[in-house]
């Protein structure tokens, strides 16, 4: 009986270092779709971010003279029909997509979780909070998107310039339209914990309710919180795009993967591959991040882990 | 159950009253002035004239209500006089779009047709191909045939339907010519080329918007029946000596239908928004695509009418999958 127990202590001291996240981690290891896509999403993350530090040449350079060339050395995508290089504008393009990607994914994210909590947490909140939820769920989204960014898009321009205040339009839309899957998952789970030993523990020892949701609730909901982060970055990507493929996105000359593939429809006949590009640029990012969410998901449900 | 339905009901009337006003509120604040594309040279009062005639000139919520009126009153009276030749709506004022200078409702209706059957067909078809595949990858789990389904419906829901639709129209209308890129609205079906005709422009928007949907009804339907395939009744089915068709086919694919059967009824609107995009992409004159010409047209009166109409969709629908849920599961009888 005292050796099993020593032998049990010795065993806790050798994996005190070794946190829970070693252990989600390798079980994500072994899910081959989310490596896989790991792997990709890392790579198009370095394409976009490292390569216009490579890849030097001006993506709003306008070489007229060079217009609509194919694959060469000097552009290996060729050329657009204004001589500029497509390679460059995948990189500028890219940049922009996965920025309003991450930031209205933050966005969402950081009012979900904020709803979510409180709504759990406090009962008095759970009722208007999870009626304004059902509320926005019975939105059109896409419909109300178009419009908010039609009506706003001039004002904001005015203000931050046309790249940014279209920036921030895009992102604020984006994020305050899509936060109620995580809100209605982060609440489900914080009614569960809140009648958990530990919160009870805490609660007798006069833990203050800020303390408590920072410390005990937080960390906790932190797994349904981080799949919900992985699909709202692929789904913030496909919304970006749509806007601008529906050409109410951003402005002309400003490359994104939506907007460049909206340019190369119209040159769909003679240059398809300029539609290709971006397309297979957007679908392998939100695929890559799918199965990562795919992964993250088994390998943060506890009882999965360690079969 | 018939309490709950009503309940909901009388419930849904507040819910949608709401929308409407932020809906109305979101355009009225919004900075964009109809007049801002007359010339300067109107003078002022006529300006003010046309304002008026516009219906611009009341405050903010004498207007709000007027137009509830008119959206919930009056068009649904316009709809019965149609339907059943009464006359209950002469002379009543009906929502006027800015661009055509006639009713919205009329538009809307000339337009619902080739929404319907091209979103509807490949509602229908999705689902259908989704039920089969979902079945046989849960029942044959990591097998081939699953990691393949698997994949498909990954690449089903992460490529955009805007890029599937421009793929299908590169590699079908402009190398191999099969299909028209162009869905021709004007074409009427009376004998068997243009029938041939409708078809095949029907093929490729159909086949994108069905291919998004089955991806999501079959992960939904996989995960369903892999639930079910572990439960305690299916042992006894088989320790009783049932067919494992019978199994699969009556007791699981039953029990797995519920779930699924409602997220099917919820799917049904965003598909119609989904449709905004397929229908700008291959030029299918419906209702998605006339919402982007009014938002392009600052033709407030046909956005705020059509947003309003895909929320009521959206209410409607999420009602009737609340209901399916009770009648198909005894157990969820909401008393």
């Amino acid at each position: 009986m005292t050796k099993t127990a020593v032998h049990s202590n010795d065993a806790t001291e050798e994996t005190a270092t070794r946190s829970q996240w070693w252990d989600v981690w390798d079980q994500f290891k072994t899910h081959r779709g989310a490596m896989v896509g790991l792997i990709i999403f890392v790579s198009i993350l370095l394409f976009v971010v490292v390569g216009p530090w490579v890849w030097t040449i001006d993506p709003t350079h306008i070489d007229i003279r060079a217009r609509n060339q194919g694959p060469s050395l000097a552009h290996p995508f060729g050329t657009d029909q204004l001589g500029r290089d497509i390679f460059a504008r995948m990189m500028a393009g890219g940049q922009v997509s996965m920025a309003v990607g991450m930031t209205a994914m933050a966005l969402s994210l950081f009012l979900g979780t904020l709803i979510g909590v409180l709504a759990g947490y406090f009962k008095w909140l759970d009722g208007p909070l999870m009626r304004l939820t059902d509320l926005f769920l019975a939105l059109p989204l896409l419909p109300l998107l178009l419009v908010i960014i039609l009506l706003f898009r001039e004002r904001l321009s005015s203000v931050f310039g046309p790249e940014g205040g279209i920036f921030i339009l895009m992102v604020f839309a984006i994020g305050i339209t899509s936060w109620m899957q995580a809100a209605r998952i982060v609440r489900g789970d914080v009614l569960a914990l809140k009648e958990r030993e530990f919160v009870l523990a805490a609660h007798s020892i006069g833990t203050a309710p800020r303390k408590m949701i920072l410390r005990h609730i937080l960390p906790n909901v932190m797994s349904p919180i981080m799949v919900s982060a992985t699909l709202g970055i692929a789904n913030a990507i496909i919304t970006e795009s749509a806007l601008s493929f529906l050409g109410l996105g951003f402005p002309p000359d400003f490359p994104t993967w939506g907007r460049l593939l909206f340019d190369g429809v119209d040159f769909l006949q003679q240059y398809p591959e300029r539609v290709l590009f971006p397309g297979i640029a957007i679908s392998l990012t939100v695929l890559s991040v799918n199965y990562i969410g795919d992964g993250l998901r088994d390998a943060l449900d506890p009882r999965i882990r360690g079969r | 159950m018939l309490t709950f339905t009503l309940r909901r009901l009388l419930l849904a009337i507040p819910t949608l009253i709401f929308i409407s006003l932020v809906i109305f509120l979101l355009l009225e604040l919004a900075p964009g002035d109809p007049m801002a594309q007359v010339p300067l040279t109107v003078p002022p009062e006529v300006k003010a004239q046309m304002r008026e005639a516009l219906g611009l000139g009341q405050p903010i919520h004498i207007r709000f209500v007027k137009w509830l009126y008119q959206f919930y009153v009056v068009e649904p009276l316009y709809l019965a006089d149609a339907l059943f030749g009464t006359s209950w709506s002469e002379g009543l004022p009906r929502i006027i779009s800015w661009q055509w200078r006639s009713s919205v409702l009329d538009v809307v209706a000339q337009r619902i047709p080739q929404t319907l059957w091209v979103v509807g067909l490949s509602y229908v078809i999705g689902a259908m191909i989704a039920v089969p595949i979902g079945v046989i990858s849960a029942y044959r789990q990591y097998s081939i045939f699953d990691q393949i389904g698997t994949f498909i419906s990954m690449v089903g829901f992460s490529v955009p339907t805007f890029f599937t639709g421009v793929l299908l129209i590169v590699i079908f209308s402009v190398n191999l010519g099969w299909f028209p890129s162009i869905y021709d609205t004007t074409l009427v079906v009376n004998d068997w080329p243009s029938f041939v005709k409708q078809l095949k422009q029907m093929v490729m928007p159909v086949f994108v918007l069905a291919l998004y949907n089955a991806a999501q009804i079959s992960r939904f339907m996989r995960a369903s029946m892999l639930d079910n395939l572990n439960q305690d009744y299916v042992r006894t089915a088989r320790a009783k000596g049932l067919g494992e068709r019978a199994v699969v086919l009556v007791h699981v694919l039953r029990n797995s239908m519920i779930p699924v059967v409602t997220v099917i009824a919820l799917g049904v609107p965003t598909v119609f928004s989904g449709a905004i995009i397929t229908e700008q992409v291959f030029k299918v004159n419906g209702l998605g695509q006339l919402l982007i010409t009014a938002i392009q047209a600052n033709d407030l009166p046909t956005v705020q009418t059509l947003t309003v109409i895909f929320a009521i969709l959206i209410i409607l629908f999420n009602l009737i999958a609340d209901i399916l849920y009770g009648i198909l599961d005894p157990r969820i009888r909401y008393d």
